[in-house]
């Protein structure tokens, strides 16, 4: 009986004992991005090329998402409100849900999949292969150089992914509403500028960065964990991808609870 | 004879825990001098190596690198004190998204005020000493040969004029004639460049390699030296150890 009881203490604290030691480690990670990010030469040339890869290549999948998004978002919100016949209210209720949530929650979980993914499997294999250490014994610092470039870019490039996905899902939802449901044109718009205002765009573009700099810092801190090889490369990337989608999931709550407080 | 040290290991002693990787060394890498390490695995040549980079630092000891204490610098001190070294890595380790251009280049650009003209003269030179053909400067690591490749590591690592070179296990995987043309590499790279003592450190456990380069030998085992001496008496040394790993290895 008491060892039926002791069993799940025992997990928990085993559980406890093996992720205290690594937040702690992804803590000091966090803090020496900021301080190599403070210090000199800001590598501009590296910036730009990460914010190349970060949005515009990133920037297809983002359009493809956003704009079935806001579409399907739209159909199913005037399929519910039209039954009440206040069908007038779906442009509002999805500006307000795409720029508050939306926008930001799937660019973050698009981000995580393709970028969190791509940072964590190219920084490992460079410590697989020992460019890491070259460059460490070069006297160049690994975090600066790989690390700072790659989340600061993210940080940049989110937001405006973000915007991007505003845009398209609200035209989605104008297609859809106005031209396939015949929801009138000018009641649409109407309604969306009586409920909308500037702070829900900020709120999203806020969450975005924040997501943003979460996804970059787990994807890089991964790749830098990398040890044993392809398999642990492996291992680095889906860690990435998972802890990346969670965290974005999980603070997305406790964001919308702070802006709500701050905005 | 004795010579001037480059490297001081005094009492070094290096603990990961309860587990006492490197034992009480005491010895001096000679200035201008090739010297290889020498060892089973395990022996704690890789440890005794990141002590000598600054990596690691001793438990208890002291090591000493151009007359300084690296426990002394702080992270700044350090990164500088590096460009000090150039290091030649067991498979190269190339920035694979770059040119081999742009990584004999990369010292150059991160550490002086070279114009690119300049750069682009200074590799030209450097893929000159290294004999590597002009028609890789513009190809990938990933399109050249494992011996190419490692001639580009050593020209990246010969781009600052390192005082001291570090080869870690510079043949292993090579086939026979790769070996002896890295090996000529090692001993032509040392001798060129004698305008200014360099001091060479190679790791190994390739026994016919050291023997035909070194100038001297220094043997671990379980982290404790056996033997550090001129290569002509390492050749003649009755220590067991030394037959048995000589014996071994021919």
């Amino acid at each position: 009986m008491v060892k039926a009881l002791n069993k799940p203490v025992e997990m928990l604290g085993s559980t406890v004992l093996d992720v205290t030691p690594s937040l702690g480690r992804l803590t000091i990670y966090m803090i020496h991005v900021f301080m190599w990010f403070i210090r000199p030469p800001l590598r501009s040339k590296l910036f730009f090329e990460q914010m190349v890869f970060m949005g515009n290549k990133s920037l297809f999948i983002i359009m493809l998402t956003s704009s079935f998004s806001g579409m399907v978002f739209a159909y199913q919100i005037y399929l519910g409100f039209t039954a009440f016949s206040v069908d007038s209210f779906v442009g509002p209720i999805v500006a307000i849900a795409v720029c508050k949530e939306l926008a930001p929650v799937f660019t973050g979980l698009v981000v995580a999949g393709r970028c969190g993914a791509a940072m964590a499997a190219q920084i490992g294999s460079m410590v697989v292969t020992e460019q890491v250490d070259a460059l460490e014994v070069m006297g160049v610092s690994s975090i600066q150089y790989l690390g700072v470039p790659r989340v600061f870019a993210t940080v940049v490039t989110m937001p405006m992914l973000a915007g991007i996905f505003m845009l398209i899902a609200n035209t989605g939802s104008w297609v859809v509403g106005t031209q396939l449901l015949g929801i009138d044109e000018a009641i649409y718009f109407a309604k969306i500028s009586d409920f909308m205002n500037l702070k829900m765009i900020i709120e999203g573009l806020i969450k975005s960065a924040v997501f943003g700099y979460l996804i970059s810092i787990i994807g890089t801190y991964q790749g830098f964990q990398v040890k044993g090889g392809a398999e642990g490369v492996g291992k680095a990337t889906n860690l990435a991808v998972v802890w990346g989608m969670v965290t974005v999931l999980v603070m997305d709550f406790f964001l919308t609870a702070i802006l709500a407080k701050v905005l | 004879m004795s010579y001037a040290a480059s490297i001081e290991f005094n009492n070094l002693v290096k603990e990961f825990g309860e587990h006492r990787v490197l034992n009480d060394l005491d010895f001096n890498i000679h200035e201008g001098k090739i010297t290889t390490i020498l060892g089973f695995s395990g022996a704690g040549k890789s440890t005794l190596l990141k002590h000598i980079l600054g990596v690691h630092h001793p438990t208890t000891g002291q090591v000493k690198v151009l007359g300084r204490d690296l426990t002394t610098l702080n992270e700044a001190e350090l990164r500088e004190f590096r460009t000090n070294f150039g290091m030649v890595f067991q498979y190269s380790a190339l920035f694979d998204s770059m040119t081999n251009y742009d990584n004999v280049a990369f010292p150059m650009r991160e550490f002086t005020d070279m114009t690119e003209e300049e750069i682009h003269d200074k590799v030209h030179w450097l893929f000159k000493q290294t004999a590597l053909d002009d028609f890789a400067f513009y190809k990938l690591p990933s399109e050249i040969s494992g011996g190419m490749r490692k001639r580009v590591g050593l020209a990246r690592a010969l781009a600052l004029k390192p005082k001291i070179m570090l080869y870690d296990e510079p043949t292993t995987g090579l086939d026979p004639i790769t070996t002896h043309m890295v090996d000529d590499l090692i001993t032509s790279t040392h001798n060129n460049n004698a305008d200014i003592p360099m001091t060479s450190v190679i790791i190994s456990h390739d026994i016919a390699a050291t023997l035909r380069i070194s100038d001297y030998v220094a043997f671990l085992e379980m982290g404790k030296m056996v033997v550090h001496l001129p290569v002509d008496e390492f050749k003649k040394s009755d220590h067991p150890t030394i037959k048995k790993f000589i014996e071994l290895s021919i």
